[in-house]
């Protein structure tokens, strides 16, 4: 019982010194001055060129809407409009950017940056989620301008 | 209290506590139960991981080895995980068997075709652990055949060092795992293997929300065994076991594994029976801030 109770204490320290030392990290706008959608310019041609096979199909969009709101919403809001942790997927960048560039940064994550690897998710799930992104279009109220402030 | 009022409290706590965690979160989580791919658990979450392995044996009492994990989400490249195990032999008796804590960091940025993870455990186990979490060394099914008395009297500081190969390719994952371990007192290096292959049953997401639809499927295969020490490598007298793995993602953020496995060899238990549920707390790293007064 003794070795028990250690045991617990031992893993509840080991996690909320984890955390805390991730919590440290300070956000990632202001660790790096470049805007948060530099990455995807970093997309190879031969990524960006890639066509999307679901594009222009309804069906992918309310697909890639439940994917995005089980695995997505959480850092990028709800609406994609960004949160504490993730940028605006509405915006300019983003939505201006290629459906192969998108897929990509699914693809790859942007590791240091927290955003994980999503390649888990196999290729046509990826795809729906880019048809879902790219049906939200620009937000109306934001300009490019404000959401590279955003972290 | 009876034991009819303890199975019938247990079953409220569950329930409650099935009905009080977020119902939102991710889960889209690999059927393996003793391989590794390269996907690490996304930062910030929490994963509470419950198992256990059921096996027969020559000579001796069969067993069950129930474990608890819990996997958290350091950063995009890191997780840490902690471990609780312990075992229940039949006709003898129940025991907590020790701990361990295990580290996997992601080297590179990017996917490439072979995603290389680095993995290192330290345990504290008792000679009667037997989850079987791998298998190294001449660990073979006759070490389990002793009665718990003599089995926990063994202590062993163990620190064990993974390289984890994994690629996704049309949707399967191929995962090469290859292990040495250390008992810190004075004994020789020993080393395993584990291989795995897996593919979700549908590779599109449905347009309705379903908790049965195939893509929530994931079925493959593991191969695992030990690969002899630093003074006899190679297969002999060592066990050897093939089992085929099945995980249901529910999007509630449950998952259920389940894995029969069968012993290639003699020196193999006959028959393992694992099987898991495990559930993902999205934002548990924020949750534990905020107590902390970050983020406010």
């Amino acid at each position: 019982m003794k070795a028990c109770v250690t045991a617990f204490c031992v893993s509840v320290t080991l996690i909320v010194c984890a955390t805390v030392a991730s919590q440290d990290a300070p956000p990632a706008a202001k660790r790096d001055k470049e805007s948060v959608y530099g990455e995807i310019d970093k997309a190879p041609e031969k990524a960006r060129a890639k066509r999307n096979p679901f594009e222009q199909n309804a069906e992918a969009v309310t697909a890639g809407k439940i994917l995005f709101e089980q695995r997505c919403a959480e850092c990028h809001g709800e609406a994609a409009l960004g949160g504490k942790k993730a940028p605006s997927l509405r915006a300019i960048e983003v939505q201006g950017a290629s459906p192969g560039a998108i897929f990509w940064i699914l693809t790859n994550g942007v590791v240091r940056r927290g955003m994980p690897v999503w390649s888990k998710l196999p290729e046509p799930q990826r795809w729906q989620l880019v048809t879902y992104i790219k049906s939200l279009g620009t937000a109306p109220s934001e300009t490019a301008d404000d959401l590279t402030k955003k972290p | 209290m009876s034991a009819s009022h303890s199975r019938l409290l247990s079953t409220f706590v569950f329930l409650l506590l099935a009905l009080l965690l977020p119902a939102r979160a991710r889960s889209q989580e690999s059927p393996y139960l003793v391989t590794y791919d390269h996907y690490l658990e996304e930062p910030g979450n929490l994963e509470i991981e419950y198992f256990s392995t059921f096996g027969t044996q020559h000579g001796g009492n069969d067993f069950h080895a129930p474990w608890i994990e819990l996997e958290y989400g350091a950063t995009a490249w890191w997780t840490t995980e902690f471990y609780l195990d312990g075992q229940t032999t039949f006709n003898d008796s129940t025991l907590f068997t020790g701990f361990r804590w295990e580290n996997r960091f992601r080297p590179l940025k990017r996917e490439h075709f072979i995603n290389p993870v680095i993995y290192v455990e330290y345990a504290k186990l008792s000679g009667a652990d037997k989850i079987m979490k791998e298998v190294e060394g001449h660990d073979v099914a006759s070490d389990f055949a002793e009665p718990n008395s003599l089995l926990r009297q063994e202590t062993k500081h163990e620190m064990e060092f993974k390289l984890l190969l994994s690629s996704t390719y049309k949707g399967w994952n191929f995962a090469e795992n290859t292990l040495a371990a250390k008992n810190l007192s004075n004994q020789p290096w020993e080393f395993g293997y584990a291989l795995g292959a897996s593919r979700p049953l549908q590779l599109a997401a449905s347009s309705k929300r379903c908790n049965l639809c195939r893509q929530n499927f994931v079925a493959g295969v593991e191969m695992y065994g030990g690969l002899g020490d630093r003074h006899s490598f190679g297969l002999r007298d060592t066990s050897q076991y093939l089992a085929p793995v099945a995980a249901w993602n529910l999007p509630s953020g449950w998952t259920f594994r389940v894995s029969p496995g069968f012993g290639l060899n003699d020196n193999s238990h006959g028959f393992l029976l694992r099987w898991g549920l495990s559930y993902e707390i999205n934002g548990f790293g924020e949750m534990v801030g905020h107590l902390f007064g970050r983020g406010r």
